[in-house]
């Protein structure tokens, strides 16, 4: 076994049993940190295949912004440090076993398909580039290939035409997020103006 | 185990299915949101393991971090209508939203 599998088999029992513990747990908070534990074992898969900035943002977004704010979420409407909101017994059976039979068939499914495509020949990178790509140094073609331009040679099934950038899924999502930031705002802005209108429920 | 495609396919079908198990079965809202956010990392794993063992490149590498950048607005949306709904009930029970019941 080495160095890599091992390090692989670390992180993938890691992710798997964290989020395992995460639908066990009952108690939020403690939810919300098999969270962070699966999450960051997540970046560590993502290093392991040869995804650095994939990995990276994934620590910085996941783990250090998304999940701060749910614990913010966490903070701001549990009314005990220890808020329990218990599920039935009966349901939590039912969604284990209907769990366990839909885990069962995905783990059939992804043993029964062959994933290499056959004989299909490896992807046509330049060789440089590929070098790079492969050791997990992809910051350059990354940024390239969201500003429109492929460096990384990757073609389409035909295998003639240059795969296309990602110019447009760029701007899209720089407009959605500023959509979220303003209407987000908006949202938590209006439940401030209620409580300083004395309680009183009036949809804004 | 050996770090293989179907190994992380394995791993990101093991997410997917906790975080479907964790929106069905939780009663707390802050609870549902874990469990999307679960789903979601199973399907960037997904996507990485594709960037890296088949012929796509970098196209997975670039999907999974436009799906980052979703998870978190969503996050954040989620979190407001949360942080509204507790301050109209008094709890974050998902249970109790049923006013738009018909």
């Amino acid at each position: 076994m080495t160095g890599h599998s091992f390090l692989f088999t670390v992180f993938a029992l890691s992710t798997c049993l964290s989020a395992i513990a995460v639908v066990i747990s009952q108690t939020v908070v403690r939810m919300a940190f098999w969270l962070i534990i699966s999450l960051g074992s997540t970046s560590a898969l993502f290093f392991l295949a040869d995804a650095d900035f994939v990995g990276a943002a994934q620590l910085l977004i996941y783990v250090g912004g998304t999940l701060v704010l749910l614990v913010f979420g966490v903070m701001l409407t549990a009314s005990g440090p220890y808020l329990k909101i218990a599920t039935a017994p009966g349901e939590t059976i039912i969604a284990g076993l209907a769990g366990l039979m839909f885990l069962m068939i995905v783990f059939g499914s992804i043993q029964a398909v062959d994933w290499t495509g056959g004989s299909a020949p490896e992807v046509s990178r330049q060789r440089d580039v590929a070098s790079a790509v492969s050791s997990g140094n992809t910051l350059r073609p990354i940024g390239l290939s969201l500003l429109g331009l492929r460096v990384d040679g990757a073609s389409d099934s035909d295998g003639g035409i240059e795969a296309p950038g990602y110019l447009l899924p760029f701007e899209i999502v720089s407009v959605h997020l500023l959509v979220v930031l303003i209407g987000s705002a908006y949202l938590a802005r209006a439940k401030r103006s209620r409580q300083s209108a004395g309680g009183n429920v009036s949809v804004a | 185990m050996s770090a293989n495609m179907n190994a992380y396919l394995l791993v990101g079908a093991v997410l997917f299915v906790c975080g479907v198990i964790c929106m069905a079965t939780k009663r707390n809202g802050i609870g549902v949101l874990m469990g999307v956010e679960l789903v979601l990392n199973g399907a960037n794993i997904n996507f990485v393991a594709f960037s890296r063992f088949s012929r796509l490149g970098l196209d997975g590498q670039v999907f999974s971090l436009f799906v980052i950048v979703l998870a978190a607005a969503e996050a954040a949306v989620a979190l407001a209508i949360a942080l509204n709904f507790y301050n109209n009930h008094l709890t974050i029970d998902v249970d109790r939203a049923n006013k738009l019941k018909g």
